[in-house]
C-alpha cells in the first residue's frame, strides 16, 4: 500500500505528472474574479471565502479525470486488480494521492490567494480548517466519479456533471464555514457537519468506487 | 497448486463466445492456447484470472495463485526501470529483483526511464514483472509480441524455470517456444447460439 | 405455499418475452384511464374551481406543480428499487425500467421547476428564488442528467446497467444529504422566510392547507400523474427491451459471420 502511494506521488512530482497545475488553475481562477465583479475591496471581502471554496473545488476536479485513467491506459488496474491488494485500498491510496498531491496545496495556498480578494483577517484560520476538513471528501468523490467513467473515452465532461452535484453537500457546508469564520460568528455547526460528511465519505465511499472499477474492469 | 477449470461458459459483451470447457493445469505443466483471432482466447484468460466473471462452471485454484500478463504491461514512462519492478516487488511482498532483471537481460537499461525503452524491451520490462510477483500460475496472453528470437528464448528459459520450480503456466501465443507444453485448441469450444424464437434475459 | 408461488409468478415477469406480452395487453387500457384522469383532473381544476382570494387563478398550476413534483421524487425512488433489483437478483428487465423511468423523471423534475418558476414569479416578485425546496429539485434535476448521460456514454448494456445502479444508489444519499444541507444553507442566509415559503406555497403539505374545492381535483391530477408516469415506463420498458433484442441479434450475427 505504501508502495502504491510513493509511486503515485512520485508519478505526480516526475516530468508531466500535472503536480501544480491545480494551483496554477486556482491562483488565475482567483485573479480572475476581481476582473468580472469589479475590484471593490468590500465587495471582494463578502464573496472571498466562497470564491476560494469554490475555486479550490474546481481545481480539485480538474486532475480527476487522470486519477485512474493514466492506470487503465496502460494495464495498471489490470494488474492491480489481480495483486494481493484489495481494489477498496487501491481506490483510497488512489484518492489519498490524489489528496496529497492536489487538495493539501490548494489548503496551503488558499490563505495567499485570500489576500488577493481581501479576506477579512478572522476567516483566515477558518478558510485553513474548513478546507483542510473538507478537501479530503472532495478527493474521495472524485475518485468514485473517476471510477464510473474510467472505461470511457472522453470521459472527462461525463465525471465534472457526474461529481459536481455530489460536492454539493461539501461545498455548502465547508463555505458556510468558511463565511461564518470571516464575519466572526461561530462556526462549530457546520464544521462538525462538514467533518461528517467527510468521515462517512472516507468510510463509505470507497466500497462503491471499488465495485464500479471491478464491474469497469471486466 | 492445481488449476482446475470446469464446464467453463465465457461471454464477452453479454454473448457467450466459449463454452464447456474443461481443463487442469497441475505444477511443473504448461498449456499453449491456440484459437482464431476473436474466439475469446482473451476472455478466457481474463475470466481464469478473476478479471471477469464466468457465464456458469467455475474456476478453482485461482485465489492468489495467478500472476497475469495482458496485451499491456502496466509500466510508467517517468519510473525507471529499476523503479518499475520495484513497485510490483512491494506490492507482491516481494523483496530483490535482481533474478528478474538477470532473467530479462534489463541490468544495463536498469536506471533507464521506461518511457526511453523500444518495444520489445518494454515486454521484456513486463515480463520480468511476473518474476516478482512469486505467484505459481502465469496466465499470459500473447506474451511474445514484440520480442525479437533472443528475448523469445530469453522468455522460454524463464518459463521453463519457473515450471522447474513447481510453477505453472497458461500462454495464449501463436509462436512455438520450444517448451515441452500441452495444447489447447478452443476452437472446438465455440458457444453454441440459442435458438432464436424464445428469448430470455440475455435477449437471445 | 401459496406465498412462493405468487412470489415466483412475479418474477415470471422479468423475462423480457413474458414483460412484453403482459405489458402490450393492459397498456391501452391504461393509456385510456390516464388520459381520462388527467382529463377531469386538470378540466375540474381550471374551469370549475373559484380563484383563490389572495392568488387569483395563478393558484391553479397547482394542478400540474404538485403531482409533478410528487413524481419527480417517486420516479427517483422506482429507479432505486429497480437498480437494487437488477444487483440483487440480475433481471435485465429491471435495469432496463430503470433506464426508461430516468427521462421521465428528469422531465417531470423540470415541470415542476418551471410551473414553480411561472407560479412564482406572481408570488414572489420573482422567477427564480433558491428556496430549500425549489434548490433541491433543482440538485434532483442534475443528478437525473447525470444518470442518464451515463446510460447512454456505456456501450455495454450489463456494465451499464451495473454503474449506473451504483450510481443511483450513492447518488441518492448525496440527494437526501444535499437536501438537508440545502436546507441548512438556506436558513443560514434568510431566517424565518424559507419556513414560511416551504410551507404555504410549495411541496405536498399545500393539499392539506387548500381547502377541499381545490384538494379532489387535484387528487385526481396526482393519480393521473401517476398513471401517466407507470404507463410511460412501461412502454419505454418494452422500447428498451426491444432495442436491446435488436442489439443481441446483431451481436449474434457478427459471431456467425
Amino acid at each position: 500500500m505504501i508502495a502504491l502511494l510513493t509511486r503515485d506521488l512520485r508519478l505526480a512530482l516526475r516530468a508531466g505528472g500535472g503536480f501544480g497545475l491545480g494551483l496554477a488553475f486556482f491562483l488565475i481562477l482567483t485573479v480572475l474574479v476581481p476582473f468580472s465583479v469589479g475590484p471593490q475591496s468590500a465587495l471582494l471581502a463578502v464573496i472571498a471565502p466562497g470564491v476560494l471554496w469554490l475555486g479550490a473545488l474546481l481545481a480539485c476536479l480538474l486532475s480527476l479525470d487522470r486519477l485512474l485513467a493514466l492506470d487503465w491506459e496502460d494495464g495498471t488496474l489490470d494488474l492491480l486488480a489481480t495483486a494481493p491488494l484489495p481494489l477498496e485500498s487501491v481506490v483510497t491510496i488512489k484518492a489519498l494521492a490524489h489528496w496529497l498531491t492536489t487538495g493539501l496545496p490548494l489548503v496551503l495556498v488558499a490563505p495567499v490567494l485570500g489576500i488577493l480578494l481581501n479576506l477579512p483577517t478572522p476567516g483566515y484560520v477558518w478558510l485553513v480548517v474548513s478546507l483542510l476538513v473538507g478537501t479530503p471528501a472532495l478527493s474521495v468523490i472524485g475518485t468514485f466519479g473517476a471510477a464510473l467513467t474510467v472505461g470511457l473515452k472522453r470521459g472527462g465532461l461525463l465525471l465534472s456533471l457526474l461529481v459536481l452535484p455530489m460536492y454539493v453537500p461539501t461545498l455548502i457546508f465547508g463555505a458556510e464555514v468558511a463565511r461564518r469564520g470571516a464575519e466572526g460568528m461561530a462556526t462549530s455547526t457546520p464544521l462538525l457537519l462538514l467533518a461528517g460528511i467527510t468521515a462517512a465519505v472516507i468510510a463509505l465511499l470507497p466500497f462503491a468506487s471499488a465495485a464500479v472499477l471491478r464491474v469497469n474492469l471486466r | 497448486m492445481t488449476l482446475t477449470v470446469s464446464d467453463l461458459t465465457i461471454a464477452r459483451g453479454g454473448v457467450p463466445v466459449l463454452e464447456g470447457l474443461n481443463l487442469t493445469l497441475a505444477p511443473g505443466q504448461a498449456l499453449v492456447i491456440r484459437g482464431p483471432n476473436g474466439i475469446g482466447k482473451t476472455t478466457l484468460l481474463r475470466t481464469i484470472a478473476g478479471l471477469q466473471p464466468a457465464v456458469s462452471g467455475s474456476v478453482q485454484g485461482a485465489e492468489e495463485t495467478i500472476a497475469y500478463a495482458g496485451h499491456s504491461d502496466g509500466l510508467k514512462p517517468t519510473l525507471t526501470v529499476t523503479e518499475n519492478l520495484t513497485f510490483w516487488a512491494s506490492v507482491f511482498g516481494l523483496g530483490s529483483i535482481q533474478p528478474a532483471l538477470d532473467a530479462f537481460d534489463l541490468n544495463e537499461l536498469a536506471a533507464r526511464h521506461a518511457g526511453n525503452l523500444s518495444a520489445g524491451q518494454k515486454r521484456r520490462l513486463g515480463l520480468a514483472r511476473l518474476l516478482v510477483t512469486g505467484r505459481p500460475i502465469w496466465v499470459l496472453d500473447e506474451p511474445t509480441v514484440s520480442l525479437d528470437t533472443r528475448a523469445v528464448q530469453m522468455f522460454a528459459d524463464a518459463v521453463r524455470a519457473h515450471l522447474g520450480q513447481g510453477g505453472s503456466a497458461m500462454i495464449a501465443t501463436h509462436i512455438d517456444l520450444g517448451l515441452e507444453a500441452q495444447v489447447l485448441d478452443v476452437g472446438p469450444f465455440r458457444a453454441k447460439l440459442p435458438a432464436l424464437d424464445d428469448f430470455d434475459g440475455g435477449f437471445l | 405455499m401459496t406465498q412462493t408461488s405468487k412470489l415466483n409468478s412475479l418474477w415470471e415477469y422479468a423475462n423480457p418475452k413474458k414483460f412484453l406480452s403482459t405489458t402490450e395487453r393492459f397498456l391501452p387500457g391504461l393509456w385510456i384511464v390516464t388520459a381520462l384522469c388527467l382529463a377531469v383532473g386538470l378540466i375540474w381544476g381550471f374551469f370549475f374551481t373559484g380563484d383563490d382570494y389572495k392568488q387569483g387563478s395563478t393558484v391553479k398550476i397547482i394542478y400540474l406543480h404538485v403531482p409533478a413534483a410528487l413524481m419527480a421524487i417517486n420516479a427517483w425512488l422506482m429507479m432505486l428499487v429497480t437498480s437494487l433489483i437488477w444487483v440483487v437478483r440480475r433481471h435485465h428487465v429491471s435495469a432496463l425500467a430503470a433506464r426508461a423511468a430516468a427521462p421521465v423523471g428528469a422531465v417531470f423534475t423540470l415541470i415542476a421547476l418551471v410551473t414553480g418558476a411561472i407560479w412564482g414569479q406572481p408570488m414572489w416578485g420573482t422567477w427564480w428564488e433558491w428556496d430549500p425546496r425549489l434548490t433541491s429539485f433543482l440538485i434532483l434535476f442534475l443528478f437525473y442528467l447525470g444518470y442518464i448521460a451515463l446510460w447512454e456514454a456505456i456501450e455495454d448494456p450489463d456494465t451499464a446497467a451495473d454503474l449506473t445502479s451504483v450510481l443511483c444508489l450513492v447518488g441518492s444519499v448525496f440527494a437526501i444529504l444535499s437536501r438537508y444541507a440545502v436546507n441548512f444553507w438556506n436558513q443560514g442566509l434568510h431566517q424565518g422566510a424559507s419556513v414560511f415559503r416551504a410551507g404555504a406555497v410549495t411541496g405536498t403539505d399545500t393539499a392539506e392547507k387548500v381547502s377541499n374545492i381545490y384538494f379532489y381535483p387535484l387528487l385526481i391530477c396526482m393519480i393521473g400523474f401517476v398513471l401517466l408516469f407507470v404507463a410511460l415506463v412501461f412502454y419505454r420498458t418494452g422500447t428498451e427491451i426491444r432495442a436491446r433484442r435488436i442489439k443481441a441479434l446483431q451481436a449474434r450475427e457478427r459471431m456467425s459471420a
